[in-house]
């Protein structure tokens, strides 16, 4: 079984996020990049099918800040192969990114046809599209999305997974494959692997290099503005030691006949 | 602008979603402003009655094939799609709900057309649209010029109020579509949540915990605020995707909606799509680090210190007061 993993980068909010001097996009010099979560989990559903089933794990990410220690831990934790597309800005938007990926991956050796192509199911910087449904139709393969678990049953050439719905409901789908699945989560949290591994993976190198190639232009959105969200209230912000603040809000909740 | 305005409509185990009425409030004002019809599109089989209830919009366009019973996101997009290139809708309106992802990924990519995703504003400048839509886990807000259209709009459920009920009965459609289904895609059963646990939704106090708490061990400390408060803990994702709390406890998207008298919200930054679960709770508390988390802008009191002791120290003052 082949399965292609498609990893992306994302700012991230857990530092200050300020906005550029053209007042519509991010300050790249206060950026730090983080891999976006869902795809974190996307690996994860394709290692734990390499581990139970036996599979050929193959990572893809466009180039990006950060991104050969993301390669190089995917190849430390069990990916096979590894490969950074070049030349597609990092502050493109999903739909130039997929359009680019849809573009390169079918010229790249052992790529495609793949029987599972996975990717997070959405990431928070996806203004205009998710990677998943644009490549899916790109490259001719069906897609669900939301999917929190993938049995496959290679002799049969079916996937069953589950998809999340509200309030905890799950549907339970039968997939031909090869298939699409854009993965929200997983029946465990992404594995660990010790700093030893990924340094001994970025000393093996192992990242194969390919420049993107050209695909349909696409128009990007016209964003003509990006600031801190204006909200109609904000909190009273309580101030103060612990202690304090935890006394006022008792006198809140008392107050309100909730204690 | 000459196409007319569409909602497709959501429809859950036999109703029309919240999310679907307040999309309609939000339709009816667009089509409004730019002088063209509000139209429904509704996909299912046997659901026609449902058209009904579709009030605000001036017209529903029905269509019904047993394919489209428990539509996958692929074939309600074929059905959108064929329907939207025959009739050249000049925006498609769609929740951002998980009953809705599939299709507003697929939707635009079928049709060609761009999308504008986390909308949570639309307003017609000079007969174009100017969308304002939420970036970064509710951390940016960004305004884009979406031209005249052809588009479909990805809109967060709150930004629009549901319209009051006894709105006139819309004309209805009926509506034939080539629906031949060979994605290989197919639904099995739907697997409820295993009752036993909770149930988060009948609760009067919640205590609820994000990737902010750190550590599975913090989670007693919830517990304990709220054993106090006699209310039980809920959380955001994070928490759930590792394990720390099961499904059936999750706030938000693919969790329930809540509505308790007091929602205490504990290292919860407050991305869209867990606000959307609990921004009608009586009272917020949010205690966060991040003095610019999002969760500050809903919440009615914000402390910004470490959840934990926080927690900690109300669990204390309560039980003092109480004796």
């Amino acid at each position: 079984m082949k399965i292609l993993v498609l990893m992306k980068m994302v700012p991230d909010i857990v530092e200050e996020l300020e906005v550029a001097g053209d007042g519509s996009s991010l300050d790249p010099e206060y950026l730090r990049f983080i891999v976006n979560e869902r795809d974190d989990y996307a690996l994860e559903q394709a290692l734990l099918l390499k581990d139970r089933l036996g599979a050929t794990v193959t990572v893809a990410a466009l180039e990006a800040p950060e991104i050969d220690d993301v390669l190089h831990t995917a190849l430390a934790k069990g990916a096979d192969r590894a490969i950074r597309v070049s030349g597609i800005d990092v502050i493109a938007g999903t739909r130039a990114k997929a359009a680019a990926l849809a573009a390169t991956l079918p010229g790249i050796a052992g790529v495609l046809p793949a029987d599972l192509v996975l990717s997070g199911c959405q990431a928070i910087d996806d203004l205009d599209g998710f990677v998943g449904p644009l490549l899916a139709g790109a490259i001719g393969l069906p897609y669900l999305g939301l999917v929190s678990r993938i049995q496959v049953d290679p002799a049969a050439g079916k996937a069953v997974v589950a998809k999340e719905y509200a309030g905890g409901v799950m549907g339970r789908f039968e997939i031909t494959l090869p298939a699409f699945l854009g993965v929200q989560g997983c029946e465990k949290p992404p594995r660990y692997v010790p700093i030893a591994k990924v340094r001994a993976a970025m000393a093996a190198g192992g990242i194969e290099a390919v420049p993107a190639a050209s695909g349909p232009a696409v128009t990007p959105l016209a964003v003509t503005a990006m600031a801190k969200p204006e909200t109609a209230g904000h909190a009273e912000m309580l101030e103060g030691s612990v202690r304090d603040v935890a006394e006022r809000l008792a006198d809140i909740l008392a107050a309100r006949g909730l204690i | 602008m000459a196409g007319n305005v569409w909602i497709v409509a959501e429809h859950w185990k036999g109703t029309i979603s919240d999310a679907t009425r307040e999309l309609l409030a939000v339709g009816r004002g667009l089509a409004d402003s730019l002088g063209v019809r509000l139209e429904a599109v509704l996909l299912g089989h046997g659901m026609r009655g449902l058209a009904a209830s579709l009030g605000p919009a001036d017209a529903v366009l029905y269509v019904d094939d047993p394919t489209l019973a428990d539509a996958t996101g692929l074939q309600a997009s074929r059905a959108v799609a064929a329907l939207a290139s025959e009739r050249a809708p000049a925006v498609i309106l769609l929740p951002t709900t998980n009953l809705s992802w599939d299709l507003l990924g697929l939707l635009p990519a079928r049709l060609g057309v761009p999308l504008v995703n986390f909308c949570r504003e639309v307003e017609v400048v000079d007969g174009a649209l100017r969308v304002g839509s939420l970036l970064y886990g509710g951390k940016m807000a960004v305004t884009v010029d979406a031209g005249p259209g052809p588009m479909v709009l990805a809109v967060l459920p709150g930004t629009g109020t549901a319209p009051a009920p006894g709105a006139p009965e819309p004309h209805v459609e009926d509506v034939a579509v080539d629906l031949a289904d060979d994605s290989g895609v197919r639904l099995v059963a739907y697997e409820e949540p295993e009752a036993g646990d909770v149930d988060i939704t009948q609760q009067d106090a919640l205590v609820s915990v994000g990737r902010g708490i750190s550590s599975e061990a913090n989670l007693e400390v919830a517990e304990d605020l709220a054993d106090a408060l006699g209310g039980a803990v809920c959380g955001s994702r994070p928490v759930i995707d590792q394990g720390w709390l099961p499904l059936v406890r999750q706030v938000g998207k693919s969790g329930v909606t809540v509505k308790p008298r007091l929602y205490v919200a504990a290292g919860v930054s407050g991305a869209p799509e867990h606000v959307e679960g609990m921004k009608d709770s009586e009272l917020i508390i949010a205690v966060n680090m991040d003095a610019d988390a999002p969760i500050f802008s809903i919440a009615h009191y914000g402390i910004v210190d470490d959840a934990t002791d926080v927690l900690e120290a109300l669990a204390e003052a309560i039980r003092k007061r109480k004796g």
